[in-house]
């Protein structure tokens, strides 16, 4: 359970912990789905996609 | 005996005092909706059916490959993925509208929602967010009849079989059992761009193998879904009728599953295979019919259900090495 002082939430040691967990695992999925989106956009549209005129 | 009414069960204000309820009870909190989250990333992984999802992406895997075309592997490999993250959201979104009913039975009171771990509106956010993204993904990568037929699945899973069949009819899994089924069918047209016979039969054997799979489990475990108010096909029909039906469905399977090699689109040893497999079930089947009434045990049922979790794997398993073989060019009778 959360302790509310001065209308603050501080949180608990399992809450941060928690949250450290959860924050990690999304950057985690933030960075696995720009590679994997990045890497299908070389092999869908070929080498050429880095050929292209300014 | 709790019942669920005819028109999807319980009303959603109702169905939410009930997770409220559990939450409270079980963990102690005043108000749910206002305390700080502790779920753990492992948490949010639960809500994704893990051991579901290892089903999914396997017969995704065999549709995919039984197709028989070219695919770059970094394509086939994401295409997978959307797929098994689409199959999760519907998962995710499973628990957070049956939250009521998994708290009251055992094999689901741990779930993270019912649990308290995670709350209902975060099980609910986390299970769109990923439904609209993994279908856009597959969609992009794929292409667009792949990524509809992800997005109909979804949406059969969660909405037509957990929001409306499951708590109104016994037939709730048979019909349901077709969102369970579309993953190889997603798998092929991801890589041919339309729906072949190969992939319908694929859907087939999985939707026809649903029902005596959760029946057999239905049976050893009526007492669980009656206290949740489930129309399960023991408690309504009762005991009798349900093995006659499990025994008939068990027929079904064993014909369709050796249809690919009766039509020719895989071996004479595949036929063989799957023809003592498919006997293997009816054979499991007919000692569960055969179970007299007053055995509360019901191993021939526990046997029958375990047998059909190795039958969906050999099947496939078989299908694959047999497709491999022939894009091998391998010598296979």
């Amino acid at each position: 359970m959360n302790v509310m002082e001065d209308d603050k939430v501080n949180l608990t040691d399992t809450q941060k912990k928690a949250r450290r967990g959860r924050s990690v695992a999304i950057a985690v999925a933030l960075v696995a789905f720009v590679v994997i989106i990045y890497v299908v956009t070389i092999v869908k549209m070929g080498p050429s996609i880095l050929e292209r005129p300014m | 005996m709790e019942t669920a009414g005819p028109a999807g069960g319980f009303g959603q204000t109702e169905r939410m005092d009930r997770v409220r309820m559990a939450l409270v009870e079980k963990n102690g909190y005043e108000d749910a909706a206002f305390r700080v989250s502790e779920a753990q990333a492992g948490d949010y992984l639960a809500l994704l059916k893990p051991r579901v999802m290892s089903l999914v992406v396997f017969t995704a895997f065999v549709g995919l490959v039984t197709a028989q075309v070219p695919v770059n592997p970094i394509i086939a490999v994401v295409s997978i993925l959307a797929i098994a993250v689409g199959a999760g959201a519907s998962g995710a979104l499973n628990m957070w509208y049956d939250a009521d009913i998994d708290a009251v039975m055992s094999r689901t009171a741990d779930r993270p929602v019912p649990s308290g771990r995670v709350l209902p509106g975060e099980a609910l956010a986390f299970g769109l967010f990923l439904s609209a993204f993994s279908v856009m993904t597959l969609g992009l990568v794929a292409n667009w009849l792949a990524a509809s037929l992800l997005a109909f699945t979804i949406f059969f899973y969660a909405v037509v079989y957990t929001m409306w069949l499951k708590r109104w009819t016994p037939q709730n899994i048979v019909i349901g059992g077709a969102a369970g089924a579309f993953p190889p069918m997603i798998g092929w047209a991801a890589v041919t761009g339309q729906i072949g016979l190969e992939s319908v039969i694929q859907f087939l054997i999985i939707f026809l193998w649903t029902p005596p799979h959760f029946w057999a489990l239905a049976l050893f475990k009526s007492g669980d879904y009656g206290r949740a108010g489930i129309p399960m096909m023991p408690n309504v029909a009762g005991e009798a009728s349900t093995k006659r039906q499990i025994f008939a469905y068990a027929v079904l399977v064993a014909v369709v599953g050796i249809l690919p090699s009766v039509l020719g689109q895989a071996s004479a040893t595949y036929g063989v295979f799957a023809a003592a497999l498919g006997a293997g079930f009816v054979w499991y089947s007919w000692k569960v019919l055969r179970m007299p009434d007053v055995d509360r045990v019901m191993r021939p049922a526990k046997a029958l259900f375990g047998y059909s979790l190795l039958y969906l794997f050999a099947i496939f398993a078989a299908l694959l090495l047999d497709s491999v073989a022939a894009r091998l060019g391998a010598p296979v009778w």
